[in-house]
C-alpha cells in the first residue's frame, strides 16, 4: 500500500499518496472549470472516502474552495459579470449563517451525530438541486431543438418584490427586497460551515430561480461571496479546532489549478444545456452514493472517535 | 505485628523479580522523526539474558511490547432507525494505546500465565483500560472487542506470537513495524522475561516519536498560532487562485 510517493499530512496525521491528492484536486478543478462551481460538494465526501478524518476534510475543503473561487472570480471580473452589491448582501447573511453553522457543528460533534447530519444534508440538497437542474436543462434542450416554441420568460414580479427594504441591484437589473438575498446567504453560509462546501451548487440555482438574477451574473456573484464565506469558515475552523491541513490543501489546490484549465477548455466546446445536464447527473450520482451508504448495512457497525485524556 | 507484615511484603515484592536472570536491551532506534515522506519505521529490538548462575529450570519466554501514547476513545455503534443507519449506543473507553504491538517467543499460553498477564497488562485486551463500561451500554464488552478489531485491521494493534527469536537461550531479537499513521509521543518498550509463564524480569525503555522539519513547523504553527495559521492558509489559497488565473491568461 505504501507507494513511493506517500506524504504524511501534518494535521490529518495520515499518510496519503501525493498523486491521489493531486488527482482528486484535478477532478474537482475540472468540474469547477467546466461548470463554474467551487467543487466543495465533491471534495469533502472524496476526502472522507480516502480516510481523512471528517473534521479535517470539512475544514480543509473550505480552504480549497477559497482558492478555486478566487481563480474563478478573477475570470468573471474580466467579463464584468460580478454584482458586488448583491454579493455583499449575500455575504452579510452568509457570515451570520456560517457562525451559526460552526456552533451547530460543534454541538453535533459532541452528540456523535455529525456524520449523519452531514450525510443527510448532502442527500437532501444534492438530490433536490440535481433533480431540479436536470429537469430544467432537459426542458431547455428540447426547446432549443424546436426554435419556434414559445420561450418562457423569467418571472419579473415574484414574491421577492412584495417585501419591504427594497434595494437596487444595478448589475443584476433587479429592484427587490434585501430580505430574500439575506436569507439565501445565511442558509448557504450555514451549509458551508456544516458541509465544508462553498454552497455554489445551492447558491447558483437559488439566485436564478428564487431571486430571478440573470444567469451570466450569477456565477461571478456567487463565487465572489463564496470566497469570503469559505475564508471565514476556514479561519473559524483553524482557530476553534485546528483542523485545517495546509499540506493537504496545497496539493488539492495544485491539482485543482491544472484541472480547472482543462475543464474550462472543454467547457467552452459544450453547450450550456449539455453542461447543466452533465452537472446535474454528477450531483445526482454523488447523492445516490451517499444515500446508499445510509441505507445499506455497513460492514463495520462500530466507529471510533479519539478523545484527549482529561 | 503489622509492621512486620509490611516489612515482609516490602521484601517479598521485589524478591519476585530479584533473579539470577536479567535482560540487557538494545534498540535500533530511540528516536523516530516523522518527516513529510514518512512511511512507517521498523524498529529492531534486541537483547540478551544475563546470568550470574547456571540457567534455572523452566521454559524461557521473551515477550516484547511497544505501546503508543494512550488516549480516550469513544466507540459508537450504528443501528437501523427509520430505515437509515445511525449511531445509537456509545461506550467511552478510559484509556487505550494509540499503537500496541506484542511479540512473543512462543505460543502465548505457554510463555505467559493468565495471572501475570493480568498483573502486567501485556496482551491487547489487557492493555485497553475499560473500567465502568458495563453501565454505558448493553453488551459493553462487544464495544471493546470492536476497538481491538478495528485497530488490528488498521495495523495499529499487532499480536505477533512466535516472532521473538531466541538464540542459544540467551540472545533474542524481534522487529516491530511502526505504521505510517503514527501520532507523536513516547512509545514505551517493555520486555518481559518469563520462566514457565511467570515473569522473572522486566526491562523498560522508550522510543520518542516526533514530527520533524516542515511537518513539525506546520503542526506547531497550527496549534500555537491558530489565527496566523488560518490567515496563512488563506494567503496560500488566494495566491494559488490568483496564480492559476494569471497562468491561464499567460497560456492563452
Amino acid at each position: 500500500m505504501n507507494g513511493p510517493m506517500q506524504l504524511y499530512l501534518p494535521i490529518a496525521e495520515v499518510s496519503v499518496n501525493i498523486f491521489l491528492l493531486l488527482g482528486l484536486g484535478g477532478i474537482v478543478g475540472f468540474m469547477s472549470g467546466m461548470f463554474g462551481v467551487g467543487g466543495g460538494f465533491l471534495i469533502t465526501p472524496l476526502l472522507f472516502f480516502i480516510g481523512i478524518p471528517p473534521a479535517v476534510a470539512v475544514a480543509t475543503g473550505a480552504n480549497q474552495v477559497v482558492a478555486s473561487s478566487v481563480s474563478g472570480v478573477l475570470a468573471q471580473l474580466k467579463r464584468k459579470t460580478v454584482d458586488f452589491r448583491m454579493g455583499l448582501v449575500l455575504l452579510a447573511g452568509g457570515m451570520a449563517g456560517s457562525a451559526f453553522g460552526v456552533a451547530v457543528f460543534a454541538r453535533l460533534n459532541t452528540l456523535g451525530q455529525v456524520d449523519l447530519f452531514v450525510q443527510l444534508a448532502y442527500v437532501l440538497f444534492l438530490g433536490l438541486v440535481g433533480a431540479l437542474m436536470l429537469q430544467e436543462s432537459v426542458r431547455a434542450l428540447r426547446r432549443a431543438r424546436r426554435p419556434d416554441a414559445p420561450v418562457k420568460r423569467a418571472r419579473q414580479h415574484g414574491w421577492a418584490h412584495k417585501m419591504p427594504f427594497k434595494m437596487k441591484f444595478r448589475a443584476s437589473g433587479l429592484y427587490i427586497s434585501v430580505i430574500p438575498p439575506l436569507l439565501v446567504g445565511a442558509f448557504v453560509g450555514f451549509l458551508a460551515a456544516i458541509m465544508g462546501v462553498g454552497g455554489g451548487f445551492i447558491m447558483v440555482p437559488a439566485m436564478i430561480y428564487l431571486l430571478g438574477m440573470p444567469t451570466k451574473i450569477v456565477i461571478g456573484t456567487s463565487l465572489f461571496q463564496i470566497i469570503f464565506v469559505t475564508a471565514f469558515t476556514t479561519v473559524m475552523h483553524a482557530v476553534t479546532s485546528q483542523t485545517v491541513d495546509m499540506a493537504l490543501a496545497f496539493l488539492l489546490i495544485v491539482g485543482g489549478v491544472v484541472g480547472a484549465q482543462i475543464g474550462a477548455r472543454i467547457g467552452v466546446r459544450l453547450r450550456a444545456e449539455q453542461l447543466r445536464i452533465l452537472l446535474s447527473l454528477l450531483v445526482l450520482a454523488v447523492c445516490g452514493k451517499i444515500a446508499a451508504d445510509l441505507l445499506i448495512r455497513p460492514n463495520e457497525l462500530y466507529s471510533l472517535t479519539v478523545g484527549v485524556l482529561p | 505485628m503489622i509492621r512486620l507484615l509490611v516489612l515482609i511484603l516490602a521484601l517479598s515484592a521485589p524478591a519476585a523479580l530479584a533473579q539470577d536472570e536479567r535482560i540487557v536491551l538494545g534498540l535500533s532506534e530511540t528516536r523516530v522523526a516523522i518527516t513529510a515522506d514518512f512511511q512507517g519505521s521498523q524498529i529492531m529490538i534486541y537483547g540478551a539474558v544475563q546470568r550470574y548462575s547456571p540457567e534455572p529450570e523452566g521454559n524461557l519466554g521473551v515477550i516484547v511490547t511497544v505501546s503508543g501514547p494512550p488516549t480516550q476513545v469513544m466507540v459508537r455503534k450504528k443501528e437501523r432507525r427509520l430505515g437509515i443507519w445511525i449511531n445509537r449506543e456509545k461506550v467511552r473507553i478510559g484509556r487505550a494505546p494509540s499503537f500496541y504491538a506484542v511479540a512473543t517467543s512462543g505460543p502465548l499460553d505457554e510463555v505467559l500465565s493468565a495471572t501475570d498477564n493480568l498483573r502486567y497488562k501485556i496482551t491487547i485486551p489487557r492493555a485497553i483500560r475499560a473500567i465502568g463500561i458495563s453501565a454505558q451500554a448493553e453488551n459493553a464488552p462487544s464495544f471493546v472487542e470492536a476497538l481491538e478489531r478495528i485497530r488490528t485491521r488498521e495495523d495499529r494493534y499487532v499480536m505477533a506470537e512466535g516472532m521473538v527469536r531466541v538464540t542459544g537461550g540467551t540472545l533474542f531479537r524481534t522487529d516491530v513495524q511502526l505504521p505510517a499513521n503514527l501520532i507523536e509521543g513516547d512509545y514505551d518498550v517493555q520486555v518481559f522475561l518469563t520462566r514457565d509463564g511467570h515473569v522473572v524480569d522486566v526491562f523498560e525503555d522508550s522510543i520518542g516519536v516526533q514530527k520533524a522539519g516542515v511537518e513539525r513547523f506546520i503542526h506547531a504553527l497550527a496549534h500555537e498560532q491558530p489565527l496566523i495559521y488560518g490567515l496563512l492558509s488563506l494567503v496560500m489559497a488566494v495566491a494559488a487562485g490568483w496564480g492559476a488565473s494569471a497562468a491561464f491568461r499567460f497560456v492563452r
